[in-house]
């Protein structure tokens, strides 16, 4: 039987690990956080009602980590998607990825979605209405196609539009969950999805993820100041953690008329898009995809674009940026894609 | 306490990231303005504020005052005078209100600085902006929140019902765009409303279609009428669907006042007219202006108008 959500007891957020204590107060200001080494100690926490609550609760490295390790030992290479800013295509751009992996027979890919209030992973590959099978060696990933497996919050709820109402803690406990009770089995890639925003889901997986080694996360954006601003703040947060950046992706980059060929910037590149960030950052710019509606659309219907509409423009541009993001990784493009192209500019223009 | 002297207060609400939420906000709040309501805006997305940079008051500091802080003030009442009435003044006669906004943002000292916070400091730092905050005397207060149905809403929901008296949280709205990704997660966010008691005023599909500026034809860049089905669905009202204007983001990007080729029809509007309004001015002129006068000749205007309206109605009675 699939685990419900509904269940409280999915997660065990006794575990020793960050568990947060239960604070009976707002944080004041200057407060350590209840997961510092300081906590309870720090001279802010003089007269806090909650300062015997962080005095005793559990500091230090998750125990839980070398489990982690052990689990993912064997997958080769672990990449993640990252943007500050919602609505980019991370999603996209990560079963994109995942696919033109998956396209080479011999490399098994899995996708974990770490958008736990908003997964998307599932929808786009075509897998909504899948459950996940617990079996002894843990919870089994939904498998796409041969070589290509998913993991998501959504097989695990009881309606497919069930809101999952959760504070931080509870993502985490989950976050760890699918690093250490799935079992991801012989991976080449596990291509990581994550939320916007630089918080919890993001700390989960970096923590968890840091000791087993991960290979790098790869940025995407669209092209307006208002989306650069958040990604700015990214790269920021990617520096702090020490994750290393493989590069730069611009989504929705320019927009061709259907009727009229005549190329419309949407989301105009006011400040020089990512292009310029990029240079400003000395970070590697893998390449712009432009806009096209049929990647919405195969999306919507959980089919591959790149099988969909080999042809297209977009389809070009994205296995360029595929390309690219294999050579920051080091490894050739005949691991990459089983057809590979040449002649192929990194802008598909 | 801050919130006391607010009329009334609407969350902008989406599960889906980049729908438009922050800017939906936006336009709700200039054309609440124009209709003579003063407003508020209250950006509840920490790690993601995007609310400074609409507005144009990136480098706006917030100013600490007895009792909590002040809002950055974006333009400020304008009494209705026979001067005013040139054409730029809202159909209804009404003078100005008055429009302040309060984000994280203006708490950052660099604009790419992250903040990387987990839940509880996020609660913290939403408690704070709904307690210490020196609104004063306002007609609606605006909250833009970030994607999800995390820590921020959850914390939001729960002081918002800790701290205002009943009716005064008029509700939500729910921002989606047409297709079918955004659709799924923000059926998840109108369940949140119903588990939380929100009630839903209404939900605006943005993004729908792009008018080519070049030959005018219409494009579903995002396919088109997923909102209006969804909403359809869950018998919540529909408030109207908002294509994408590239003016527009012209006009928040670099603060140009919106002009139309000729030809441009939005939502059975033609914008010539709009053009020759605006020739009347020099073409120097597009810089110049407050940013909620720039917005009077965008072709967003009357649609946003027009949901305000049907807001106003329905919460002003």
């Amino acid at each position: 039987m699939a685990p419900m959500l509904q269940e409280p007891a999915l997660v065990d957020f006794n575990a020793p690990l960050h568990a947060a204590p239960k604070l009976v107060a707002p944080e004041p200001e200057h407060c350590p956080g209840p997961e510092s080494q300081q906590a309870g100690k720090a001279d802010s926490c003089a007269g806090c009602p909650n300062q015997q609550i962080c005095a005793t609760a559990p500091k230090g490295p998750d125990p839980d980590i070398p489990a982690i390790t052990a689990r993912l030992s064997s997958i080769k290479h672990k990449l993640l998607v990252l943007s500050g800013k919602g609505g980019v295509g991370k999603s996209t751009f990560t079963t994109m990825l995942a696919h033109a992996f998956a396209s080479n027979p011999a490399s098994t890919v899995g996708i974990m979605d770490t958008d736990i209030c908003g997964p998307s992973i599932p929808k786009m590959m075509g897998v909504e209405q899948e459950a996940i099978h617990v079996s002894n060696g843990g919870w089994s990933p939904v498998w796409v196609s041969e070589n290509l497996c998913a993991m998501s919050v959504q097989f695990m709820l009881p309606n497919r539009d069930d809101a999952v109402i959760w504070r931080g803690p509870k993502k985490n406990g989950l976050i760890k969950q699918f690093l250490m009770d799935v079992e991801w089995g012989e991976l080449d890639f596990l291509v990581v999805d994550t939320p916007p925003g630089t918080s919890d889901e993001h700390l989960s997986v970096n923590s968890y993820l840091k000791e087993s080694g991960v290979d790098g996360a790869v940025l995407v954006t669209t092209p307006q100041e208002v989306s650069l601003l958040d990604v700015r703040k990214e790269i920021d947060f990617c520096r702090k953690a020490g994750i290393r950046v493989l590069g730069i992706v611009e989504n929705m980059s320019g927009f061709v008329c259907p009727k009229c060929t005549h190329e419309s910037q949407i989301f105009k590149a006011t400040t020089g898009g990512a292009r310029r960030l990029a240079k400003d950052t000395g970070i590697p710019f893998l390449g712009a995809v432009p806009l096209d509606p049929r990647i919405g659309m195969s999306c919507d219907f959980g089919e591959s674009f790149f099988d969909s509409f080999p042809d297209s423009p977009a389809c070009k541009a994205l296995k360029g940026v595929v390309r690219r993001v294999g050579e920051e990784m080091g490894l050739g493009a005949d691991e990459l894609l089983a057809d590979s192209v040449d002649g192929m500019s990194v802008d598909g223009r | 306490m801050s919130l006391e002297n607010i009329e009334h207060i609407v969350l902008v609400l989406s599960g889906k990231g980049g729908v438009g939420k922050s800017s939906i906000t936006t336009q709700l709040a200039l054309a609440l303005s124009l209709q003579g309501r003063s407003v508020g805006v209250l950006d509840i997305d920490l790690t993601g504020p995007s609310i400074p940079r609409f507005f144009g008051i990136e480098d706006a500091k917030v100013k600490q005052a007895p009792g909590g802080w002040v809002p950055v003030s974006v333009h400020d009442a304008q009494p209705a005078g026979p001067s005013s009435d040139n054409g730029q003044a809202p159909r209804s006669g009404n003078d100005l209100g008055s429009l302040r906004c309060m984000s994280l943002g203006f708490l950052l000292g660099n604009r790419g600085d992250a903040v990387v916070w987990r839940g509880p400091k996020k609660t913290a730092m939403v408690r704070q902006f709904l307690s210490d905050v020196q609104w004063g005397a306002l007609d609606y207060l605006l909250i833009d929140t970030p994607p999800g149905t995390s820590d921020e809403h959850i914390s939001l929901v729960e002081t918002l019902l800790k701290q205002t008296s009943p009716g005064q949280v008029a509700g939500a709205v729910v921002v989606t765009t047409p297709q079918a990704i955004s659709i799924a997660d923000v059926k998840k966010e109108l369940n949140f409303c119903k588990k939380t008691g929100v009630t839903v005023l209404g939900v605006v599909e943005n993004m729908a279609g792009f008018v080519c500026p070049s030959c005018a034809e219409c494009t579903n860049v995002f396919s088109k009428g997923g909102g209006e089905v969804m909403a359809t669905e869950f018998s919540v009202p529909f408030l109207g669907s908002v294509p994408i204007d590239p003016m527009f983001v012209m006009l928040i990007e670099e603060g140009k006042r919106p002009v139309y080729p000729k030809g441009t029809v939005v939502n059975g509007k033609n914008m010539e007219e709009n053009e020759t309004a605006t020739n009347g001015n020099q073409e120097h002129d597009r810089d110049e202006g407050r940013l909620v006068e720039k917005y009077t000749s965008c072709s967003l205007h009357p649609i946003f108008d027009g949901i305000v309206r049907q807001l106003v109605t329905r919460l002003e009675g």
